[in-house]
């Protein structure tokens, strides 16, 4: 692993990535990464933040036209409240506040309780959860969903709309209606390993795989000897369009786990792209590459998203952040 | 009857096990979760640790308390929210009391667990912390060994179950066969309350001669 001491893996990598970006705002001690024209006037804030270890998610997505703030916790660990309610005063211009949370139980705690604090220091504070990982079947019995690759489409759209001046109201209404436009799934090729343990997390020998797994390590529902990339496609794509019949085009992320090739990935977006047109389902625009990712975890996952014409027009409107920049 | 020295020696005991286990925890965490709770809570202990010695708190209820708020503030995933919860409520109940006795801590202790039951949305059975700390709170009234021995078993009994809360209810069917990592910490907190209680040696011999 390329680290000093597991201690000081994320303050490392927020350090290097203040030298890396200084349009943005890193507070390395206190663990909040802000766009640095924040807080932009009437305009409202978006603040995302989540366990670190999904790199570029969620602080390579702060910049103009998409988030305003991130919060990155220890690795695959919800970061504190003090840390949402640090991002929220610096980037609220007195229009509010929008958290996006993905749903897992440590960030929605977390980002609850700093919801409340924000409250209390006067800031308006609107939330959102992201559950989009069709893996989850049994969502009812279960902490829910989990929220994965439709992050990055709310986190887009959503951010594309707060940077027109949209309220909070309707940035918070948009983001909602993103989330429920959207569906994912994913597969391992091998376990992850976190630097405070240093070995893999589960044991997944060669010539096998998970299937739908989340973006901590933990194993996936199903393990099957080992698939082609087709085979995958189908598996992935079936179980999202067993979930939701799409009726408008698509956005759809190929997004690779971490260590699986960039080849590969466009290998397998291929085979997305085949089962989608088998099954009838247009394509609006197409993301390929690593971007919610779990580490070095090999694998990767599909997320489909919805569009109408007013959602298009906002994944399409510029943005420039770390991770994801086109149009200015 | 037991005074801040009491709880800021629990508080000590717990973050000394929690260093000592911490191992354990993150292997119990690695098949059903994401390998990372005794990391996690060491963290927390080892803040809560530094506070107390820094600027010791003079009533139970106000060690408590500062030892929630700082968990909530440096743990992060659920277990800080929760156990931040667990201690601040508790410590809450227990009011600015200089001492309180065992049946009050237990009082307290069961609003605490209330509370993480609340924000949690765990009930007994969901494989959860919880299924150690409520048989615990139970037991609390009679002794601080059968509190001990009755978190132990709840934690214990967790292994059969699937999970339904938290990062293992992703798993379904497969959660089955583990310890749940989080009632084995909440088992060890109160373990931890047990061996606080035995190093008082003053408060055992009062006891006795109570009666």
């Amino acid at each position: 692993m390329l680290i000093n001491v597991p201690e000081t893996v994320v303050a490392d990598a927020l350090r290097g990535m203040a030298a890396a970006h200084p349009e943005l705002a890193v507070d390395v001690e206190n663990r909040v990464i802000v766009r640095r024209d924040a807080p932009v006037a009437g305009k409202v804030g978006l603040v995302s933040g989540g366990g670190s270890g999904h790199e570029p998610l969620h602080g390579g997505f702060v910049g103009p036209g998409m988030l305003s703030a991130a919060c990155p916790g220890e690795v695959f660990t919800s970061p504190v409240p003090d840390q949402m309610v640090r991002a929220a005063a610096a980037v609220d211009s007195g229009a509010g506040v929008l958290f996006v949370v993905k749903n897992y139980t440590g960030d929605v705690l977390n980002f609850d309780m700093a919801a409340e604090l924000a409250e209390d220091e006067g800031i308006q504070v609107a939330k959102v959860l992201v559950d989009d990982d069709v893996a989850v079947t049994d969502s009812l019995y279960t902490a829910g969903r989990r929220g994965t690759g439709a992050t990055l489409f709310v986190e887009k759209i959503a951010g594309a709309a707060a940077e027109e001046g949209q309220p909070l109201a309707q940035v918070e209404a948009l983001a909602r209606q993103v989330n429920e436009n959207s569906r994912s799934f994913g597969v391992a090729l091998t376990a992850v390993t976190t630097p405070a343990k240093g070995s893999p997390t589960f044991d997944l020998p060669a010539g096998e795989l998970e299937l739908g797994i989340g973006i901590h390590g933990e194993p996936g529902r199903e393990r099957r000897p080992m698939m082609t990339s087709g085979e995958i496609a189908e598996a992935a794509v079936g179980a999202i369009l067993d979930d939701i019949t799409p009726r408008n085009p698509v956005l759809v992320l190929v997004n690779g786990m971490g260590s699986t090739p960039l080849l590969e990935l466009y290998g397998f977006n291929a085979e997305v792209q085949r089962v989608l047109g088998e099954r009838g389902v247009p394509v609006a625009r197409v993301l390929v590459g690593n971007y919610v990712t779990s580490l070095d975890m090999a694998g990767a996952s599909v997320t489909l998203c919805q569009v109408d014409e007013e959602t298009l027009r906002l994944w399409d409107a510029p943005v420039r952040t770390p991770g994801l920049r086109w149009g200015m | 009857m037991l005074d801040a020295v009491f709880f800021r020696r629990w508080m000590a005991v717990t973050s000394a096990a929690v260093d000592r286990e911490a191992e354990r925890l993150t292997a119990l965490d690695s098949p059903i979760g994401d390998a990372d709770h005794g990391t996690n809570l060491q963290r927390g202990f080892s803040a809560v640790r530094a506070a107390m010695d820094e600027e010791p708190p003079a009533t139970p209820g106000a060690v408590l308390t500062r030892s929630g708020r700082l968990l909530i503030s440096t743990v992060g995933g659920a277990s800080g929210p929760l156990y931040g919860t667990l201690l601040r409520r508790t410590g809450k109940a227990l009011g600015d009391a200089p001492e309180v006795s065992r049946e009050q801590l237990a009082e307290a202790l069961r609003t605490g667990v209330d509370a993480v039951r609340q924000l949690g949305g765990a009930a007994p059975g969901d494989k959860t912390m919880i299924d150690a700390l409520v048989p615990a709170v139970d037991a609390l009234g009679d002794s601080f060994a059968a509190a001990r021995a009755a978190a132990e078993e709840g934690a214990v009994a967790t292994t059969p179950l699937r999970a339904r809360k938290g990062r293992a209810s992703y798993l379904g069917e497969r959660s089955i066969g583990h310890q749940d990592p989080g009632a084995t910490s909440a088992a060890l907190l109160i373990a931890c309350l047990a061996d606080a209680s035995d190093a008082s040696g003053a408060y055992e011999a009062g006891e006795a001669s109570g009666g």
